[in-house]
């Protein structure tokens, strides 16, 4: 919530666009999890350290730090070294690492932008079933994308079209 | 924060000695400056020093009365001392301090010269005014001949001395202020280079108060870094200048550690104000 909605209001959690102050932004961005296309991981550094870097920054008590960071990436299913710098990673790994990322505070709403923009097709549906599985678990999770044969693949997501910045359909898919 | 300024300083060693050295040398203009005021003050000093009133008195004075003036003129408070030098005392002086006329001095047979009471004042009271007044109560006395003090360069000396205290304090003003731009520009760089990460912490939801102290840690120490380093760079410029002037004087210490604490200072403000910036933007 870096930019504010030019029209409409966005509630997160009780917390509404049109009311909430910068001093209390943090509160709003430990809601949501964010995931892009281009990963935004911290170069030069392992996946243990970007997934560290997110609990250091909100407080976490320094002795869970690794332990926690490490539990996220192999619930993300993240099987190379820990250790291993982000450069070295594939495209798939590495998003992995920003997922693991995205949950470090537990939030309520993993927003996904363009999530599988640069993967290849088997690296794009290991991360929507990682998605699906987040999901199960109660995180509602919502992807942004371009991608129309990616909706097709997921008939039991509910869909909303935008054109424009305007919604042109909002059906929910009837489960299959 | 400790720990997060410290590992920044680990993670872009170069960007951090850059910044340390654009600080420093911004700040080593403010030390050569500082050494040369310093200097000039020095000489100043010396030259007011002998800044002193001469009062002549007539050969018809007896001692007891030269005794009383002597004795009038140290009641003064911002009379250091008052030195009678009798007619012989003048003579010698004279033969010693101006050999092209020792001849002259050494034919004559009466001594022309007159007897003198040399007054010098505290240093605080080396004004031209203290001067004129201890002058005139000199001169109110029957058997002095005159009082003088140099009047005329004792005026232009205080006027130089006025004018040499406000252009420092002018160019003074101005090299701060360079330095302080340049610390700021130099930690804007920095912060600009770790934008990304400020951009993450900001997403992951981090208070402002803990992206903001690691930054101010940071500018400190970059501003005291480059301080020491300012301070090391105008060592060396004194020590090659010693060669060329042996009475040359190291700036006094409080003057480095007031350059060194002004250096930490500029460098926590200058980063507080380019992270406050940064952070209303992301």
């Amino acid at each position: 919530m870096s930019d504010l909605p030019s029209a409409g209001e966005i509630n997160v959690n009780g917390y509404s666009s049109n009311r909430v102050t910068r001093r209390d932004l943090w509160k709003v961005r430990r809601l949501i999890g964010m995931v892009f296309q281009d990963f935004r991981l911290l170069p030069g550094r392992t996946a243990l350290e970007n997934v560290a870097f997110a609990l250091e920054v909100t407080g976490a008590p320094r002795k869970a730090i690794s332990g926690r960071a490490k539990r996220l990436l192999a619930q993300v299913g993240f099987t190379p070294e820990p250790s291993a710098v982000v450069e070295q990673l594939s495209g798939g790994e590495r998003q992995r690492v920003a997922i693991a990322r995205a949950l470090a505070n537990d939030p309520d709403i993993l927003l996904a932008d363009e999530p599988t923009g640069n993967l290849d097709e088997h690296a794009t549906r290991e991360i929507l079933d990682l998605f699906q599985d987040i999901n199960k678990n109660g995180t509602s999770v919502l992807i942004a994308t371009h991608d129309t044969h990616l909706i097709g693949r997921h008939p039991n997501a509910r869909v909303i079209e935008l054109d424009q910045g305007r919604l042109v359909n909002a059906a929910q898919a009837e489960a299959s | 924060m400790t720990r997060e300024a410290v590992a920044a300083f680990r993670r872009a060693p170069t960007l951090t000695a850059l910044s340390a050295g654009m600080v420093g040398l911004s700040l080593y203009v403010v030390g050569l400056f500082s050494l040369v005021t310093y200097n000039l003050q020095i000489a100043l000093s010396t030259i007011e020093e002998r800044v002193e009133i001469v009062v002549y008195i007539r050969d018809s004075a007896d001692q007891s009365e030269i005794d009383a003036l002597r004795a009038e003129l140290m009641a003064f408070d911002e009379v250091a001392g008052a030195n009678h030098l009798s007619k012989s005392d003048a003579l010698e002086r004279a033969q010693r301090d101006l050999p092209e006329f020792g001849q002259l001095f050494l034919e004559s047979e009466a001594n022309p010269l007159p007897q003198s009471i040399e007054v010098t004042l505290n240093p605080e009271n080396r004004t031209p005014e203290v001067a004129a007044k201890i002058s005139q109560a000199a001169q109110d006395y029957p058997f002095v001949e005159d009082a003088l003090y140099g009047e005329e360069w004792v005026d232009q000396l205080f006027a130089l001395r006025r004018i040499g205290f406000a252009i420092a304090a002018a160019l003074g003003a101005v090299f701060a202020m360079v330095a302080a731009l340049m610390i700021g520009l130099a930690l804007r760089i920095a912060i600009f280079a770790r934008r990304e990460e400020i951009y993450i912490m900001r997403l992951v939801g981090a208070r402002s108060g803990f992206i903001r102290g690691p930054f101010l840690l940071e500018g400190a120490l970059v501003g005291l870094a480059g301080g020491t380093l300012a301070a090391g760079l105008t060592y060396v410029s004194y020590r090659g200048l010693s060669i060329y002037m042996s009475d040359a004087a190291w700036i006094p210490f409080n003057w480095v550690a007031i350059g060194l604490i002004a250096g930490s200072l500029f460098g926590a403000i200058s980063s507080a104000v380019a992270i406050h910036r940064h952070l209303q933007e992301v």
